[in-house]
């Protein structure tokens, strides 16, 4: 009674209010940390994507210089009838050396003769040999042909290395300096996009190494993972979910499931190694491989997520389904995992993700190696696109500082573009209630 | 499966009048069931008839067994892992839980409408094909359509939905969601529809229609259901059963039970002395 009498008071009535004040402060600080911890996550995201970015970017481009070719037959080594293999092993980089020689006339001797044609990136014959074999016809002729510059010279026209010769770290000599800035006067050295970089595999060479090879290995590696994972997981879910006995093997399964969730991936490398390497004699370096050892890594993830959400999906659609007459599996496949499916493919996406973004085990099978051509199917030898940004961030050559943005952005893009998907597939089977 | 034959002798409840004498004549028959959740024993030796075409209302406060009863018939308890059924049920003779008797049959003689209101997330026409479907109850599209309509007429839906058929069941009120588990229900032409609190979630207008609709589906079907509103049981219930901690206390005319009640718990319940 005493209560009642002093809630209706003056006095009693300001304490109401004051703490009523309190609760309204705690909740606009709580809002305010929420933000703020929003902010500073944005921020370092924002840090993060506008470094590489910065620094990937002008991987993407490359400094080449037009040159008037005349296709010597002589220089070349090789006459204009001769077959194929003739024609391609012809000295397309002495051909090269010889238009940049002619554009100087009088450059002489041959310390400063092998001074300017250093200007040239190894892979400067490439695009003329192209040339000669789709039509033989053009040996003889003139043609204007774009070239890549060495990798010193592309970190100089990109600003990443002094210009001035004097300062340490320059890598052009004066002369060199001098012939570059002729060229660029002339209107023949810019930076043109870098499709070498996006459709050949790695090389020592800066100038001529390229992230496909990485990116097929990668999809390759992801598609077997998906392939065996989601089926694999999927299924072991539904099992688990819907038709085992809860009984203590069940319970021991969960969580020898839940366990293997919290494993190192590394140690699914190990694994990888001594079973798939060792025992089933599958080759070093296969996407195959990296796709199994990763469908280890992925499936407890898959499973769980399954799990998650095949419960998620109220009882009384299952009821409805079974009080129809029909059978368990009729009523998983019709009803439950329609129902669940989107958040399936949501863990789904995750584990993949994971799964792309992985390094270490495959480390472990092999798939560290240098390769240089791009794998033509899930058993040829490849790297992935992580232990290619692991390959690349290792090299010294400044240029391949900026391969190693550039590779982390198509990765990037490649999570984007499976997100993208995710989500589309999601809209697509998301239900109203 | 203690008893089978006919003539059983009289069991112990105070139901034992109301049973008929010969159960073959009943639509359900359960002698002496007994339900058991783990330890413990939600049904205590059941004998109770349900005659065909007739509305039998059961009735009784929270956690009496009627639903547990319920859920026997078509045999839905298999879904709980710690269930346990004993004893003897029939449906037109047959034991419903014989091992011969396979429980996708059965359910499709034993249709039931559960308490909240659960279509399936799909379109309404889906909802009410899907139990023809999965039986394989029409030979082509059209006698599938007319199947549905003739389903969704009976419930008392078709003049409201029949323009949209095509849209999400989930998206009707909660009544029309009712009827339309109804219409699911009859769509596969059981014998029985069991009821578990049909319109426990409904409002007054929509749980009247959902009544008449029950009054309506007598003529064709054996219904059982479970109610707390005793004036739901005493509208659209020919006999009543009513259970008190797992027992059947009295079963009778529903118009016996309410005007001149035997036992005096069920005298209590009805008065609304406890409940």
């Amino acid at each position: 009674m005493t209560e009642m009498v002093e809630q209706t008071s003056a006095p009693a009535a300001d304490a109401v209010t004051s703490r009523l004040k309190r609760r309204y402060a705690a909740e606009r600080r709580f809002q305010f940390m929420g933000m703020a911890a929003i902010a500073v996550a944005l921020g370092f995201l924002a840090l993060l994507l506008v470094s590489i970015f910065a620094k990937g970017a002008s991987a993407f481009v490359q400094t080449q210089v037009q040159l008037e070719v005349t296709f010597d037959a002589g220089i070349l080594g090789v006459a204009p009838g001769a077959d194929r293999d003739t024609l391609a092993s012809g000295d397309y980089l002495g051909l090269a050396k010889a238009a940049l020689w002619s554009r100087f006339p009088d450059v002489s001797g041959r310390a400063e003769k092998r001074q300017l044609a250093a200007l040239l990136s190894p892979s400067a014959g490439d695009a003329l040999r192209d040339m000669v074999l789709s039509d033989p016809n053009v040996i003889g002729s003139t043609r204007k042909v774009w070239f890549p510059v060495s990798d010193s010279v592309d970190m100089t026209n990109k600003g990443y290395l002094p210009r001035d010769p004097a300062v340490e770290g320059a890598r052009l000599n004066a002369a060199q300096m001098g012939w570059l800035q002729s060229l660029e006067d002339g209107g023949v050295l810019t930076k043109r996009f870098n499709w070498q970089f996006v459709t050949t595999g790695d090389s020592r060479d800066p100038t001529q190494a390229g992230v496909w090879g990485a990116v097929v290995g990668s999809f390759y590696s992801v598609l077997v993972t998906l392939l065996l994972s989601f089926p694999l997981g999927v299924a072991t879910a539904v099992y688990l979910e819907e038709f085992a006995p809860k009984n203590r093997w069940t319970d021991l399964i969960e969580v020898n499931i839940n366990n293997l969730a919290a494993v190192p991936s590394i140690v699914f490398g190990l694994l990888g190694l001594a079973v798939f390497l060792a025992v089933f004699g599958l080759p070093r370096s296969a996407p195959m491989v990296g796709g199994l050892v990763l469908t280890l890594m992925t499936l407890p993830t898959i499973i769980i997520a399954a799990r998650a959400s095949l419960k998620a999906v109220p009882p009384s659609i299952r009821e409805a389904a079974l009080g129809m007459g029909s059978s368990k599996l009729q009523m998983v496949t019709d009803h439950v995992l329609p129902l669940a499916l989107p958040g399936i493919l949501t863990g789904t996406i995750l584990g993949m993700a994971r799964a792309l973004g992985e390094s270490a085990p495959l480390l472990m099978i092999g798939m560290v190696a240098f390769i240089v051509d791009v794998p033509s199917g899930p058993m040829d030898p490849a790297t992935v696109l992580p232990v290619q940004v692991y390959l690349w961030a290792d090299s010294s050559e400044r240029a391949f500082v900026e391969k190693t943005s550039a590779a982390i952005i198509v990765l990037l893009l490649f999570l984007a573009v499976m997100n993208l998907a995710a989500i589309l597939l999601r809209k697509k089977f998301e239900r109203r209630w | 499966m203690a008893q089978t034959s006919a003539a059983v002798a009289a069991p112990a409840t105070s139901a034992s009048q109301n049973t008929l004498a010969d159960r073959r004549l009943a639509k359900v028959s359960a002698r002496d069931v007994n339900v058991y959740y783990g330890e413990k024993h939600a049904l205590k030796h059941v004998d109770l008839d349900i005659r065909a075409n007739e509305v039998t209302a059961l009735i009784g406060p929270s956690g009496c067994g009627k639903s547990t009863f319920l859920r026997c018939i078509n045999r839905m308890n298999d879904l709980i892992d710690i269930a346990r059924v004993a004893g003897s049920l029939t449906l037109d003779g047959d034991d419903i839980y014989d091992r011969k008797i396979d429980v996708v049959q059965l359910r499709a003689r034993v249709g039931m409408v559960f308490q909240k209101p659960n279509p399936f997330p799909k379109s309404i026409y889906d909802n009410v094909a899907y139990g023809p479907r999965i039986h394989g109850m029409a030979k082509d599209q059209t006698e599938l359509d007319e199947i549905v309509m003739t389903s969704l007429e009976k419930a008392g839906l078709l003049a409201e939905v029949k323009d949209r058929l095509d849209e999400a069941g989930t998206g009707l009120s909660g009544g029309q969601q009712q009827r339309l588990c109804i219409a699911r229900a009859i769509a596969v032409s059981p014998e029985v529809i069991l009821m578990d609190e049909p319109c426990s979630a409904l409002d007054p207008i929509a749980t009247a229609k959902v009544e008449e609709l029950i009054d309506e589906l007598r003529e064709n079907f054996t219904i059982v259901i479970v109610t707390h509103s005793m004036q739901q049981a005493a509208r659209v219930s020919q006999r009543t059963a009513f259970f008190h901690l797992g027992e059947l206390v009295e079963v009778g005319d529903t118009e016996q039970i309410f005007t001149n009640p035997q036992h005096p718990l069920t005298q209590g319940y009805i008065t609304g002395r406890f409940g």
